[in-house]
Order: C-alpha cells, then structure tokens, then sequence
C-alpha cells in the first residue's frame, strides 16, 4: 500500500511517519502532484498558523488539487482545519471539503487546548474498534464548529468536532499519531478503509 | 473533558539517562529509550527529556536520541536543556520532539520566545521557569536556579505568555529536591496570570502531594522525576488514586 504524507513545509511530520512505520508502512513525504495521485492513501498533516499554511499549499499548487482527490484522505489538526469552510486564524479561506467554520477558543479556557481529551459519539469505520471516551492526544487554540459531517466529538468549553468526515475525506482535530494505542488503531483502521 | 497530565522527567547527559534510575524490569537503565517506553505503558501522559550536557558533540547524541524516542514513542514528548537559537529548536523539532523546553536563553533575548512561536507555533515551545521565593518575593533564577535575577515570577510569566509561549514549565527552588509538595500557592497564583497550560514541578514526595497540586495549586500538569524513577510511587497507582480523589485523569 502507497501511503503519501504531504510535505508542504507544515509542522512535525516525522512523528506521522514514525507511527506508520510502527504500524509496519513506509509512508513516503512528498509535494509532488503526480506522486500525490499515485497514492492509495494520502495524510494532509499540519501545525502552525492557518493563512501561512494556505500560503505554503498555494505555492505547491496543492490548494487546487486536495479536494479533488478520489483516494482516501486524513487530515489531522492543521490539515483538518483547512478542509474546512474558513477560518478565524488569519481570516484564512479553507478548501471547503468540510462545511464547517473554524473558530478561536475564548479566554474563558486556557488556550491552547492541550493534552488528553476524550472523544464521544464515536459515528465512523475511521472509528471502529475505538471506545466511546477514549483519550486522544490534541494541542490546539482553534476549532472547528459541529456540523453534519461531524463523526466525533470532545468538549472543551464548548463541544467541538473531534473528527469530521465527507465521503473519502477524513479530519481528525488529535494527534493519532500521539494518542497510544486508540491512535494507533486509528491509522491501522484509515489503512484499512 | 481533558484530563490532568503526568509527566516523568529524565536527565540525559551524552544521550545517556542519569545515575538514579532504579527501574526494576530494566536490563539497561541509562537508556532513554527502554525507559521512555516503559514509562508509556506504565500511564505517562508526556514526558520530559532534559539534556543536561553542554558540548556540542554531545548534542549531536542527543538528537540521535529524540530520532529513536520519536520512532518508538506513542506518546508526546519535550526536550530542553540548552536550547538557545531557532536552529536548535528546529532540529530537535524535525528528528520528532513534540516540545522544546526554553529557559535562560529566553532570560538572555525574551524577544528569541517571538521568533520561535512565529516560526513553529507557540504549541511546541514550553518556556520554563526556574524560580525562588526570596522575602516573600519569587525571583527568577538562570543557570539551573543557581544565579538569582531580578525579575519576578508573575511578571516574567506574562511576558512569555505575550511573547507567545504555548506552555509554562515552572519549577520552584524552594521545594525541590525536598519532597514536601509543590509550591501551590505560587501555582494557583500563576494560574490566575496567565492563560496557557501550566506544568509544575519541583516537590513531589506523595501522591498527597499530587493531587494538592491539580487540586490547591490549579495545575494543569505535574512533573517528578526521583518519584518515579525510584520507583517510589508507580504512575499506574497514582493514577488510581487521583480518579479516586475526583481528579480527571487519563487511566
């Protein structure tokens, strides 16, 4: 199985490939269009600021071929905020795969959001084999708001999506990467779609 | 609803762990590896390296050891321990570190704390904080606590906290090595500062004293070392203990 984590330049993308590697897959970095295509499985990963982020796709022309994608695709934390309508950060227009908006905590919470949160109304094959409440690892100072294509989620001063899905596309606001072994299942079960 | 962390911290010198550590099931208690992943299974939530060598050989070792923490490791993890330039940050966060714990560096340049959350995102940059209460006054300390500055605790806490520190790591001079409890008052205090995730460190002797500091000192996580590493108390119990105590926790 080719599994393609795209390298645009965005955050901690080691970890990702050291949990496939884990998993027994040699996921493979790339910004390649063509390459991108190739793949069966594709990971958008991300961390760091939205509209720099945008900025980065943009110059690998990866904007316009994301949601065209027919492969399988995870997005995780950045990645899965930019699948999104919008966002607060920047102002950042998404790519609109996920009809939600992307929103700041208050101060009312400390932000970031960060360590282990659990994740409810568990609704996906992404999910399978994962128990109601488990904790999943997430750092994180903006959202993505509840909406239809919601297949999980985590409170934290409101209830957000914890993970959210439309047709062959994924997000997960955690780290599965991070998060043990229900993380761990995560990936293997994204392998297994 | 999230859950209070439990973070063992390891000394690293030529990417070795320590003297100290009294794990039984270990074959080779100096290795970070083998340690870390114990402490995964045992119920760590995080963990902490510290690197406590200077020279830059040694450096070198240490990211050979982030690189193989990262690919065995489930869990996230920070390092710290001389980290002082934008390149330092970089490699250490490439070869896997989820974190990067700063700390006199920042005392020297606040404004590196800037450039830092710019470039990476204040999620991975913990600033610690070595502090001291001196007549009634928590003095900042450089040099491991060993050198007292002028700046105060709270004040400094908020300018890395404007500055775009994602995470405060604060130790209190005064009780560690002590193992007489957390210094809560100063914790809570802190809490009330700021508005990003506190880790408090330096006092931890009982699981009494653990769920004080999540309960009295408003902690959002604690971290010991000699506790753990002696195996005086075992994370899976503490863990027992601070759900039994209506501490949310990740058991």
């Amino acid at each position: 199985m080719k599994v393609i984590i795209i390298d645009y330049g965005a955050g901690n993308i080691q970890s990702i490939q050291f949990a496939f590697q884990r998993l027994g897959i040699q996921a493979v970095l790339s910004n390649s269009v063509d390459e991108i295509l190739s793949a069966d499985k594709v990971i958008f990963p991300g961390v760091g600021e939205a509209s720099q982020a945008m900025e980065m796709l943009k110059k690998s022309k990866l904007d316009s071929l994301i949601p065209t994608l027919k492969q399988d695709v995870l997005g995780i934390c950045l990645g899965m905020q930019l699948l999104c309508n919008h966002s607060e950060e920047g102002d950042t227009k998404g790519l609109g795969v996920f009809d939600v908006e992307v929103k700041r905590f208050t101060n009312a919470v400390k932000v970031p959001h960060m360590g282990w949160n659990t994740i409810q109304n568990l609704q996906s094959d992404l999910l399978i084999e994962i128990p109601e409440n488990s904790y999943m690892y997430s750092v994180h100072s903006y959202y993505a708001a509840i909406g239809a294509q919601t297949i999980a989620s985590s409170r934290y001063e409101l209830e957000f999506s914890a993970a959210l899905q439309s047709n062959n596309f994924y997000g997960v606001q955690f780290h599965p990467e991070k998060s043990s072994k229900d993380g761990a299942q995560l990936l293997q079960n994204f392998l297994n779609l | 609803m999230l859950a209070k962390r439990i973070i063992p911290c390891l000394d690293i010198k030529n990417g070795r762990t320590v003297k100290g550590v009294n794990f039984l099931n270990l074959r080779d208690a100096g290795d970070p590896v083998a340690l870390a992943k114990q402490y995964a299974e045992n119920g760590a939530d995080e963990l902490v390296f510290l690197d406590i060598t200077a020279t830059l050989e040694s450096r070198s070792t240490t990211i050979e050891m982030v690189r193989s923490v990262a690919e065995q490791i489930d869990i996230p993890f920070t390092v710290g321990g001389g980290v002082s330039t934008k390149e330092g940050v970089e490699i250490l966060l490439k070869s896997g570190a989820d974190k990067v714990g700063v700390n006199s560096a920042a005392i020297k340049r606040p404004a590196l704390i800037n450039e830092l959350s710019k470039a990476f995102g204040n999620q991975c940059i913990v600033v610690a904080i070595d502090a001291k209460q001196v007549d009634g006054k928590w003095l900042v300390h450089l040099a491991g606590g060993t050198i007292p500055t002028e700046l105060d605790l709270f004040e400094w806490a908020k300018e890395m906290e404007t500055r775009g520190a994602g995470e405060l790591l604060f130790t209190s001079m005064n009780n560690d090595g002590v193992k007489t409890g957390f210094a809560n008052e100063a914790l809570s205090q802190l809490s009330k500062t700021v508005n990003i995730p506190i880790i408090a460190s330096g006092g931890a002797g009982t699981m009494a004293h653990f769920v004080d500091v999540f309960k009295d000192g408003k902690a959002d996580a604690a971290l010991a070392a000699s506790v753990f590493h002696f195996g005086e108390i075992e994370i899976k119990d503490l863990k027992q203990e601070l759900q039994s105590k209506q501490i949310n926790i990740r058991l």
